[in-house]
């Protein structure tokens, strides 16, 4: 048979119209999300410090969809509908997470199916309550209240208090421009607190920064912020 | 008729050639593999096997490419040179690996191993030498013990890394069952892993040769020299625990209970006292030559019989198939042997200056007098004179000879008006002010203003393990100086950090003494001199780029200290060398200029400049799950008895 051009045509037609198949896999479409809470009130961390880990039950293998928190304390995870168990490794976070009597960790359970928002209660060291921040006359001046939250026996003192200042909304003790330090045992009454440093110069003038005082604890690795204010001058 | 005769002839012959038994025909001995009997009857077979289970002891640093084993993926297809960078002691000349200096963080799974494959393949090389008939008796005993030796090495590496790992120490069969849950195990406890390290060495150190001219096979010497050094480590894990409560469970895998530091301690002491007593053989610190920096140098470079410090080495051998590409990548770029490979590895100025002056006294590298002005040095190396002789073994300071020439090392012309004229290149001229003549304004080994690599960028190459025989940095010959393991220097520290935590600052104070005197610091310490901090500097000063950085400050638990994730400034670098617990984030760098003032008494003479190089955007943070690097979910999955890391 002579090989004529609309033979090739019909060929390479049909090629194409086999691959017209949809893939058999779809992608994760369901958004899981939330914020770390105590009491109402949301947490603020370290961008990228405090991790969560997610299990999913009923699969081989144990590997769980790990994630950070952002600063503000928010989550989000795109995955599939199904049951999941939410929770934070040992040691992170500013905050005690319950522990369960044989010995690990305990987990949130999430039936997921559709778009969920499901917040986080853990229960903080210590809280930073009425933060009131502003630039005045070359500074930056922080006033807030600290709040014990946690007294029993695994209560934990305070390291230092540090009001951090940056030029984007990143704000964090990696990622300033300024900051400010006082000692914890300096701390002379834990309800009227207050810091204050100079604005920071920047290569490209900008007349915003952003701010937010934070604490650290004693023996804990990461801190606990007020959440992050533009202040405009 | 004939012809049929014939045929008949060659049809029986055929016949009768096929009358072999089928089962005789099928059965054909290969040719190209060896059986396990043949091989573990004949010593030379047996240390064939050897060879290759000694090609893989893992380090921490290495000076060949890591990647030819492939279970050893955390360290596939790193050059040797880099496994001495990192943690602010150097800063890494080569664009793709400035993240060195630029990531805020390690990750998790950072310095991990789990080889198992490697320890089976040790068992089974045990279980092999046990069952041999045909080996006499002293080959069998001492192939045994290297055996078990090199299973201990293993652990040992393994545990300093994971903590406490599920301790296989026979091979573990598969019965194709589909039911694996027999060859689960749990993880050990930290210290049942330091145990068995201690013990195997205990009990093959009589089985192998005390001989001080053996270096890359297993001796005496090294049995005790890994337990020195690892009941080392199990002791200031269990003392110095206690201060990162968090880094612990409850199971003991990770962390050490404190009332085990005496017994630990006390077992490195007398480990160490036993090669120091010579009942191992000769060893002892190498003092050949005349100028103790060169002397201190050669430590590393001397792999004759006069070497009676290293004890157990990695040996390497030119024009023979081992060789490594140290020399090739470090060596300095005006003298290179090589177009574009030379100096990554640059030392920083935190720990230049962190080498104390011959009264035993710390001070930063002087570059401003009392009242702020800078100094005028009439010699490039004036700066750094008076120091601890290992500087300058170390560390490759400016105006050094190497191998043909000077090293030329200065980062341009610092005028009158405080203007600095530069280039990016030394064959890229400028012309001074009041002058049309383009001249080079920039030293041919950087540091330049842009951040030029393979040149310094900290002022500083490296020196140490680097080879000043000719060709070793040409990529087609390469190096063959060995990599030491445990040297004689290293086991006197430990013997004095472990008396100084039993108490015995005296016997301390003995051993550091030596050392100390040998890189000329002669007035020796007393008793009551010998703290932690002096304990901490000292191994740093002897030891850097050696490997040990990591491991020290994770045992001794200030890692979190001092790579605190907080920026180094200028008055943190300057400031509290002699503290052990002192910031070390960011490597810093000090460039020399030149002072042109024509007129000026102090024209032509040197100005020196604490700069932090340009590239230098990370700072370095270890966080508490960074004591012991995670075990993979992968791992965890296939072994639901393996517990996570703490903080992970």
């Amino acid at each position: 048979m002579e090989i004529k051009f609309h033979h090739i045509a019909i060929f390479t037609l049909m090629l194409a119209s086999a691959s017209c198949k949809l893939d058999n896999v779809k992608p994760p479409s369901v958004t899981l999300k939330g914020q770390l809470m105590y009491k109402g009130t949301p947490i603020g961390v370290e961008y990228n410090q405090v991790p969560f880990q997610l299990y999913q039950t009923g699969y081989k293998g144990n590997t769980p969809i790990t994630g950070t928190f952002d600063q503000d304390g928010n989550y989000s995870v795109l995955t599939f509908n199904g049951t999941y168990k939410f929770t934070i490794p040992g040691g992170q976070g500013p905050f005690q997470w319950k522990e369960l009597p044989s010995g690990g960790r305990d987990t949130v359970n999430i039936t997921l199916n559709g778009d969920q928002t499901v917040n986080i209660e853990v229960t903080p060291y210590y809280m930073i309550r009425n933060t009131q921040l502003a630039a005045a006359s070359g500074n930056i001046t922080a006033k807030f209240s600290i709040e014990k939250d946690i007294t029993d026996a695994t209560a934990k003192n305070i390291q230092t208090v540090s009001l951090f200042v940056n030029k984007t909304q990143f704000v964090s003790p990696a990622d300033h421009a300024a900051q400010v330090d006082l000692d914890g045992a300096a701390i002379v009454d834990p309800a009227n607190v207050s810091l204050s440093v100079a604005i920071p110069k920047f290569t490209v003038t900008q007349n915003y920064v952003f701010a937010r005082v934070g604490i650290r604890i004693a023996g804990v690795e990461d801190m606990i912020f007020s959440p992050v204010v533009k202040l405009s001058y | 008729m004939k012809k049929i005769y014939t045929i008949a002839m060659i049809s029986v012959l055929l016949g009768a050639g096929s009358c072999k038994k089928d089962s005789d025909f099928l059965n054909v001995p290969p040719k190209s593999v060896v059986p396990t009997d043949v091989v573990f009857s004949d010593p030379a077979l047996v240390l064939s096997v050897l060879g290759d289970l000694y090609n893989r002891v893992y380090d921490f640093s290495s000076l060949d490419n890591m990647d030819l084993y492939p279970e050893n993926s955390d360290k596939k297809n790193v050059a040797g040179w880099t496994t001495f960078a990192d943690f602010g002691e150097s800063f890494p000349s080569d664009n793709g690996l400035y993240s060195i200096v630029q990531n805020r963080s390690w990750s998790y799974d950072t310095w991990s191993t789990w080889n198992y494959p490697y320890v089976r393949d040790l068992n089974l090389f045990i279980d092999n030498v046990t069952a041999s008939t045909k080996l006499v008796p002293a080959d069998k005993s001492r192939f045994l013990a290297e055996g078990r030796f090199l299973r201990a090495s293993y652990y040992f590496e393994i545990v300093k890394r994971m903590g406490g790992v599920p301790l296989i120490t026979k091979t573990l069969t598969y019965d194709n069952s589909g039911n694996v849950v027999g060859l689960q195990f749990p993880r050990s406890k930290e210290s049942d892993i330091y145990d068995f390290v201690i013990s195997e060495a205990e009990a093959i150190k009589g089985l192998l040769p005390s001989d001080p001219t053996e270096k890359s096979r297993a001796t005496k010497a090294a049995a005790l020299a890994m337990e020195a050094r690892a009941a080392l480590y199990a002791g200031s894990i269990a003392k110095y625990g206690a201060t990162t409560p968090q880094v612990s469970l409850p199971g003991g895998e990770v962390g050490i209970p404190a009332s085990m530091a005496p017994g630990y301690y006390t077992k490195g002491l007398n480990a160490a006292k036993e090669i120091i007593s010579g009942s191992a053989g000769g060893y002892k610190l190498y003092q050949v030559l005349p100028n103790l920096s060169d002397n201190f140098a050669a430590i590393f470079l001397d792999k004759s019989s006069v070497n009676q410090e290293s004890i157990w080495v990695e040996d390497f051998k030119a024009l023979a198939g081992k060789v490594h590409s140290f020399t090739t990548n470090d060596q300095p770029y005006s003298v290179s042997d090589e177009a574009s490979d030379a100096g990554r590895l640059d030392p920083s100025l935190n720990l230049v200056q962190s080498f104390e002056k011959l009264d035993n006294t710390f001070a930063p590298i002087a570059t401003k007098d009392g009242s702020g002005n800078p100094i005028y040095y009439a010699d490039q190396q004036d700066p750094f004179a008076g120091r601890d002789a290992r500087l300058a073994g170390t560390v490759m300071l400016p105006h050094f000879f190497w191998k043909t020439a000077y090293i030329d090392i200065w980062g341009g012309y610092l005028l009158a008006n405080g203007n600095i004229i530069s280039s990016d290149d030394a064959t890229h001229y400028a012309a001074l002010p009041g002058s049309t003549t383009q001249i080079q304004v920039v030293g041919k080994d950087g540091p330049t203003p842009t951040g030029e690599v393979l040149r310094t960028q900290t002022g500083f190459y490296v020196r140490k393990y680097l080879d000043p025989t000719t060709g070793s940095g040409r990529r087609g010959r390469q190096s063959d100086v060995n990599f030491i393991r445990y040297r004689y220097g290293e086991v006197l520290l430990n013997a004095a950090e472990a008396a100084y935590e039993l108490g015995q600052t005296g016997d301390a104070a003995l051993y550091m003494n030596q050392v100390r005197a040998r890189a000329g610091l002669t007035t020796p310490l007393a008793a009551g001199d010998i703290t932690f901090d002096r304990i901490v500097h000292e191994r740093r000063a002897e030891l850097s780029f050696e490997g040990h950085v990591l491991f020290d400050m994770k045992r001794w638990r200030i890692a979190n200290k001092v790579w605190d994730g907080n920026p180094e400034s200028l008055v943190d670098l300057t400031s509290n060398i002699a503290s052990a617990t002192k910031r070390n984030t960011q490597p810093w760098g000090l460039y020399p200029y030149k002072y042109y003032n024509p007129g000026n008494p102090n024209d032509g003479k040197w100005v020196f400049r604490e700069v932090l190089p340009s590239n230098v955007t990370g700072v370095l943070n270890f966080r508490i799950g960074n004591y012991y690097s995670q075990i993979s979910d992968a791992i965890i999955s296939a072994n639901p008895k393996i517990i996570r890391q703490p903080n992970q």
